[in-house]
């Protein structure tokens, strides 16, 4: 019963900082920001970046424990270098973009870390499926913006990523690769 | 003085060739030629019937092993030439001038054409963002930017240097059977013969 009236407040929280955002809030920097996906075939390591995220980090140096992170990717941007892969990763065995048009990242806290960096947790969503991850963040100054960078690695078979014909040639592990510019 | 009769002259020059020249090929020479002849022909048929594939695991697999044929090529180009340099070919056989020139000119292009290749197909792998991983064990470093307007310009002078190597060969190999089977000469024999250093 105690429950509810925290998750109302959250919710309420939620709908407004959503507001504040679509209200021209300052997001990230899309232009200067990458999230890259780095996926392992036979031992050949390959890049890709999502042509198409968002999301806003809200961050004041002075109090780091209330930084607030939330970033989206549109699943069917992810680009493999040429456009057989990308069609073929959109299917359903894969990222299946029609049924899920995105994957996010919303932190639940943000603590500070060693010098320079932030332990972000949060809950990853991604096809349906959700895991809740800590990343090390490190932050920097980009001019007047701040950067943060990090890395998480994913495992296919927990998200139910790929059909199983490519279990011997693919990696399980994935890495997922951010430099955000906010 | 007079000069010597030319028949006289001829006979010196061919004797002075002969304590000259190695009577064959050595073994490394013969056993590298063979090696590069199957190399090629594999790369060649595994690249010209990998690229109209579906998309799929196998074709991943195979673009590796056309990747890993390509990089064993160009090592063993480098060994070869490093040996040809180093170790004196027997003498030509007799045959027409222009002919000793056309067969050189193939040996040169040939020798130009199994460094330049892998280095193409090196380039437009490195182009697409795919780099060599040889043998599944070194990544061998990407020689320019992951840039897909620059991979599909690679790719397509990759493409016409296999298809020249494929009429070189064709040529080379076509010009050997002459020498066999219509002028009976020792051309092709001597890149058979299996004897000592």
């Amino acid at each position: 019963m105690n429950r509810m009236p925290s998750l109302a407040v959250g919710a309420f929280a939620w709908v407004v900082s959503l507001v504040a955002w679509g209200a021209g809030a300052p997001g990230i920097d899309t232009g200067k920001s990458t999230v890259v996906v780095t996926f392992r075939q036979e031992n050949v390591p390959v890049d890709a970046p999502f042509k198409s995220f968002s999301g806003h980090i809200d961050y004041d140096p002075s109090q780091p424990a209330t930084a607030k992170a939330a970033l989206e990717v549109t699943t069917g941007s992810l680009d493999l270098g040429s456009e057989d892969y990308n069609s073929e990763v959109r299917k359903k065995d894969w990222l299946d973009s029609a049924a899920h048009p995105t994957a996010s990242f919303v932190s639940t806290s943000i603590k500070p870390g060693a010098a320079g960096h932030l332990e972000a947790t949060g809950t990853l969503t991604l096809k349906g499926k959700t895991q809740t991850l800590t990343i090390p963040v490190a932050v920097g100054k980009a001019g007047n913006a701040s950067s943060f960078d990090g890395e998480l690695t994913i495992s296919r078979a927990y998200f139910g990523i790929g059909d199983k014909d490519w279990n011997d040639v693919l990696d399980d592990k994935v890495r997922v690769k951010f430099h955000i510019i906010e | 003085m007079s000069t010597p009769p030319k028949s006289a002259v001829r006979a010196v020059s061919s004797a002075v060739d002969a304590l000259a020249y190695p009577a064959f090929y050595t073994r490394t020479a013969v056993f590298l030629h063979w090696l590069m002849a199957l190399l090629i022909a594999c790369g060649f048929s595994l690249g010209a019937y990998m690229v109209d594939l579906h998309m799929s695991p196998t074709k991943l697999r195979l673009y590796n092993y056309h990747k890993w044929i390509g990089i064993t090529v160009l090592l063993f180009v480098l060994v070869r030439l490093v040996w040809r340099l180093t170790h004196r070919p027997p003498p030509e056989v007799a045959m027409p001038r222009w002919q000793l020139r056309a067969a050189q000119a193939t040996h040169y292009l040939l020798y130009v054409l199994m460094i330049v290749t892998p280095v193409f197909g090196w380039l437009y792998s490195s182009a697409t963002g795919y780099s060599v991983v040889y043998l599944k064990l070194i990544r061998l470093p990407d020689l320019v930017h992951k840039d897909r307007h620059l991979a599909d310009i690679l790719v397509q002078i990759h493409a016409f240097l296999a298809w020249t190597i494929f009429w070189i060969v064709l040529l080379h190999a076509a010009a050997a059977f002459k020498h066999h089977f219509i002028d009976r000469d020792d051309t092709l024999r001597r890149m058979l013969s299996w004897r000592r250093n």
